[in-house]
Order: C-alpha cells, then structure tokens, then sequence
C-alpha cells in the first residue's frame, strides 16, 4: 500500500481513531493489528517472512536473555567459594553458549535475505564467470520473493538480537510486543532503522488523545506528502527520460539529471521519514530523526553523519567496530606496524575495515555491482578526506579561510556534487554506462542545452518547472529556519490566522500541485526496493 | 595515563584531552579516531577492546577511556 494512495490515507484515518478509542490497555494490541493489516495489504505473500523473522529473533534473544540470568545467578550463588579462574571459566562457558544462540538468529535471518535478494545476483556473477571461462551453459535466473522492507525489519531485528546478546538491555518477554517492534507500520515501507532501546521508550504507550501532539504530527505528514507528491513525484519524469534513454540525453543532459536526481532522492526519502516520524508522532510514539539537513553538510564525512542516520550508526555499531577489533584486524595491525611501518600499520585496520563497511553498505542498497562500486567509491572519498585532514589543518593554519561564507558555501557544493556523482551508479544501474555519462559532461560539450529550451522536452513543461522552483525555495527555506529549532514550533508562536493560514496554503499546494494528472503517477517510494 | 594521553594527543594534536569530557557526543572522536585509538590501546597496553564496550560514555574522556582499559585488564 503505498503512503501516496487514498487507500492509504483511509487506512491511516482508521488507525489512528481506533487507537485512541480503545482502552489504553490495548494500544499496542490495536497498533500490532494495523501493522499486519498494513503489512498484509502492501505484500501479503511476503507475511511468513516477517512472521519467521519475528519470532526466531524473539524466541534466539529469550533464550540470550536466560542464559545472562543463570550466568549471573551461578556467579552470584558461589561468589564467595570460586576462584578469580572460575568465575572466569563460568563466563566463558555461558558466552559459549550465547553465541550458538547469536548465530542461529543472524544465519538464519542473514540467510533469509541473501536468498531473497542476492540469489540472482550470485547467477548472474557465476554466468559471467562461466562465459570468462569460455564455457557455454548458464544458470537461470529463479523467480524469487523479495518481501518488503526486507532489509529494514531484518536489520532493526538484528540489531535487537546483538544488544541482548551484548547484554545492553533485557530482552522483550512479550510476543506481541515485539512483534511490534519488527513490524510498526510507518517504518516498514523505508525505515528508519530504529534501536529497541529507544522505539520501545514510548512504542507501547498508554498514551492519552491529544490534541496538540496529533494535529503536530499531522503537519509533519502533510509536510512530507508535499516533498514526496510536489517535488519528487514531479521531477520523476524528467529522470527517468534521462536515465532510460542515455544514448539520447548525455553530456549537459546528464548533468541536469544527476542534480534532478539528487533532488527527487532526497524530497523522495526525506517524505517518506517525515510521514513516518509525523504518523508515530500523532500516535505518541517517538522515532529516531533520519536526516539532518545533510545537503548542507561541507564534507563527506559529515554527510553520512546527517543523510540515513539510522543506517550509517546501524554499519558503524554492527560491522565495522567488530570488524575493526576483531582478532584478526587486531594481528594485521600488528603485522603492518612490522612489515610497513608505523604510520601505514597504525591505518591499516581502519583502511580494510571501512572498505568491509562500504562494500557491505554498497550491496544493502541492492544486488549489483554498481552499488558495489558506489560503496567503494564512498569509501574512496572517506578515505582520503581523512588522509588529507594534516594538509588541511596546515592549510588553514596559514590560509584563514573556514569562517568565509563564501568557502562554507564552495565546501557545501562540492559535497552536493561529490555524492550527486557517485549516486549516479544508483541512476543508471550500470558501471560502463555511468562512467560513459560522467565524462559525456566533460566531453559533449552541449552545455546550451541547458539554457536553449531543451529542458522544456524531458516530459516538464514551463509551469511544472515553475513549480519545481518554488518547492525549491520553501525546501531550501524551512532547512536554513530549522538550523535555530524546529519550524512547527516557530509557527505555533504565531497568532492563529497566521499559523492556519500557512497549513491550510501547504495543504492546498500538495493538493493543487501535487503530481496526479496525465503524466505523473505517485510513486512508491525509491528507498522501498532497498 | 601518560601514555593514553600521548596516544590522544598523537589523533588530534588540538585537543585538550587531559581536561575534554565530551570527546564521543562533541564529535571531536569518530568513528575512524576510535577504531585507531582501540588498534593503539592493544598495541600499547595489550588489552583488546570488545566491540560492546564501544559506546560513547567510554570514549568521552580520558579518564572514562582509562577506567575502560583498567576494567579490562582486571578482567583478562
């Protein structure tokens, strides 16, 4: 069911009356009954997949959580009889077996979504290798289910299940209650990828009706449908011309869709998180901020710090700290510090551990090598940004340029170009193909085009550019008022004409130029295939 | 302590870390810095670091960051 739909907008009507008419008791059962529905209406094949996740990471972290309370209960019965050894021997005995019940969770749930999702792209590299070998057979592709969210739900459960096994937090002794965790509905399209510790603060409620909090969450929703339907729904035409027809539009062409694109993506994505954080808001329930203003970030690093927070603190936390300390990254360090000296031994583990993050990160976001090659790419720029910084603090330790506007502002369009380039492997689908567009920029030399009309023939005509325009400018506007504190609360300080007014002109705007007519179809949200 | 200092002071030469008590939640140590400072604390003290003592309230000091490597060693 997409966020877009009138069924949509009907279903969510209906959630959010019967969660505040029924006695508060049953919130959670009612929010847990929705999410299925929801979940049942959106991808009802897929629902075991869920259902399997759910209760193996639930029934592996209760079984974590007994054994944290007899390894606690044993050392507590005969604290004053075993020796420092023995105490030691019972702890390493108990993680013994915690780990067997760790490893059950994350094989079977990683096994899940590599089947689902990188079956074919596994066929597919092990075709190409056959036809390299110069034999003539291959496999053929399998039709598989790829059930929807996939990788959110099993990467917020994973998570779940390494805490408890961490020892961070208890593990959830009701069913239902974690079964609504995994399956909250307005994070299941695209996340975020929320933390248990957090979501389950104010997921189970009680929570009184009120007035304030829903009308509050409400403007954010609406806030979303209008990035979502005026923005990145309007600009879907022009992309996809773009993308699907390289051998036509390249060059100056490629260009405007590389910076189209970054703007659909993040009106696309940064809508779908407010619809989401504005739902869980009007029900009570706070969920994790996913972005912040990341288009105003001066470096790279600083861009994956505000752009799918959840998800970059999901790889730092979960692969790339245990990658960077495990045993062996540990004896690499050692032996480069050996064999290549100080200065490259001392780097290296962060050099393959951040390589390991990024090629895992590259393959989340979808089975083929041109997000591979977008990860890798990421890592890349990371990398040397960060070998370069002594440069830089020279730099500007003669050079006093860091509090000039003007370079802020150079910083800011370089990290805007930077990513918009690499996001073009996620465009085109194809690494040949987006190298032969990035450098079509430089060598087709068609850049009239830009200011020749031509744009006006990408399935945009003057008004929706208009528009397009205008969005723009109240994106770009509300970002520069957020930096102070939030704009719905701004608006609250103003008399009630004035705050009605502004809502009411917001409403009108998604409603009048939203994209519903003859050309445009609201879409499903990009990060939904992810 | 000296020596954690020196290791500290070697990752960001800018900071006072004998006197900083926000250095995970101010973002003055990333992820990259705490990768290196752990790869420095095996190499210098023998302790490894397990990745579920990786949370800021370890990192946000020195003192939090020796407290963390005393804690382990205690328990090695």
């Amino acid at each position: 069911m997409l966020f877009t739909s009138y069924e949509f907008l009907g279903f969510l009507f209906l959630a959010l009356t019967a969660y505040y008419i029924v006695p508060k008791k049953a919130q959670s059962a009612v929010l847990l009954g929705f999410s299925y529905l929801f979940y049942f209406l959106s991808d009802g094949r897929a629902l075991v997949f869920l259902l399997v996740t759910t209760a193996t990471v639930f029934f592996a972290a209760k079984k974590l959580g007994e054994l944290h309370a007899s390894q606690e209960a044993c050392l507590k019965e005969h604290k004053a009889e075993f020796s420092r050894e023995e105490k030691k021997a019972v702890k390493e005995e108990f993680l013994k077996k915690r780990r067997k019940w760790l490893l059950f969770g994350l094989l079977l749930n990683l096994g899940i979504l590599a089947v689902c999702k990188y079956t074919n792209f596994a066929i597919a590299n092990v075709n190409g290798l056959l036809h390299f070998f110069g034999r003539t057979e291959e496999f053929s592709p399998i039709s598989l289910l790829l059930p929807m969210g996939i990788s959110f739900y099993t990467f917020q459960s994973l998570s779940y299940l390494i805490d408890v096994y961490r020892g961070k937090y208890p593990p959830q002794r009701s069913l239902s209650r974690y079964a609504l965790f995994v399956s909250f509905f307005p994070q299941m399209i695209q996340g975020p990828i929320s933390r248990y510790d957090e979501l389950s603060a104010t997921l189970y409620g009680p929570h009184s009706f009120d007035p304030a909090q829903l009308s509050s969450g409400l403007q954010r929703v609406l806030w979303g449908y209008f990035k979502k339907l005026v923005i990145a729904d309007r600009l879907l035409p022009a992309v996809n011309l773009i993308i699907r027809t390289p051998e036509e539009y390249h060059g100056a062409y490629a260009f405007a869709g590389m910076l189209f694109y970054a703007l659909e993506l993040y009106a696309d994505f940064t809508g779908g998180i407010d619809i989401t954080i504005g739902i869980a808001e009007a029900m009570g329930i706070r969920v994790r901020e996913n972005f912040i203003r990341p288009y105003f970030s001066k470096s790279v690093k600083e861009y994956w710090n505000r752009w799918h927070i959840t998800m970059g603190q999901w790889f730092t936390d979960y692969i790339f700290y245990p990658v960077s300390v495990s045993g062996p990254m540990l004896k690499l360090s050692k032996w480069g510090r050996a064999h290549l000296g100080n200065v490259i031994g001392k780097r290296l583990t962060v050099w393959v551990s951040c390589l390991i993050v990024w090629f895992a990160t590259g393959i989340w976001h979808g089975a083929s090598w041109n997000f591979i090659v977008w990860g890798l790419g990421n890592c890349i720029i990371l990398l040397v940004s960060q070998e370069l910084e002594p440069f830089y603090r020279w730099f500007h330790s003669r050079v006093n340029l860091e509090d000039r506007f003007g370079w802020k502002l150079f910083r800011i369009l370089r990290t805007i170009l930077l990513m918009s380039s690499l996001r073009m492997f996620d465009c085109y689908r194809d690494v040949p193909l987006t190298f032969r567009m990035f450098f079509s920029m430089f060598t087709a030399g068609n850049w009239k085009v830009l200011v020749d009309g031509s744009l006006l023939n990408l399935g945009l005509d003057p008004k929706d550019f208009l528009v397009l325009l205008g969005g723009l400018f109240l994106l770009i506007t509300v970002s520069l008022l957020q930096r102070k504190r939030s704009v719905r609360e701004q608006i609250r300080t103003l008399a009630y004409p004035a705050r009605f007014a502004l809502w009411f002109g917001l409403f009108l705007v998604v409603l009048v130029f939203g994209a519903y007519g003859v050309g445009f179809d609201a879409s499903q949200f990009i990060y939904n295939q992810f | 302590m000296e020596e954690l200092l020196e290791i500290l002071s070697e990752l960001h030469p800018e900071v006072d870390f004998a006197a900083e008590q926000s250095l995970v939640d101010g973002k003055i140590l990333d992820s990259f810095d705490i990768v290196s400072l752990i790869s420095e604390i095996n190499e210098t003290f023998d302790v490894v670091v397990p990745p579920e003592e990786i949370k800021p309230e370890n990192f946000n000091s020195a003192k939090a960051i020796w407290a963390m490597i005393e804690k382990l060693r205690d328990e090695a």
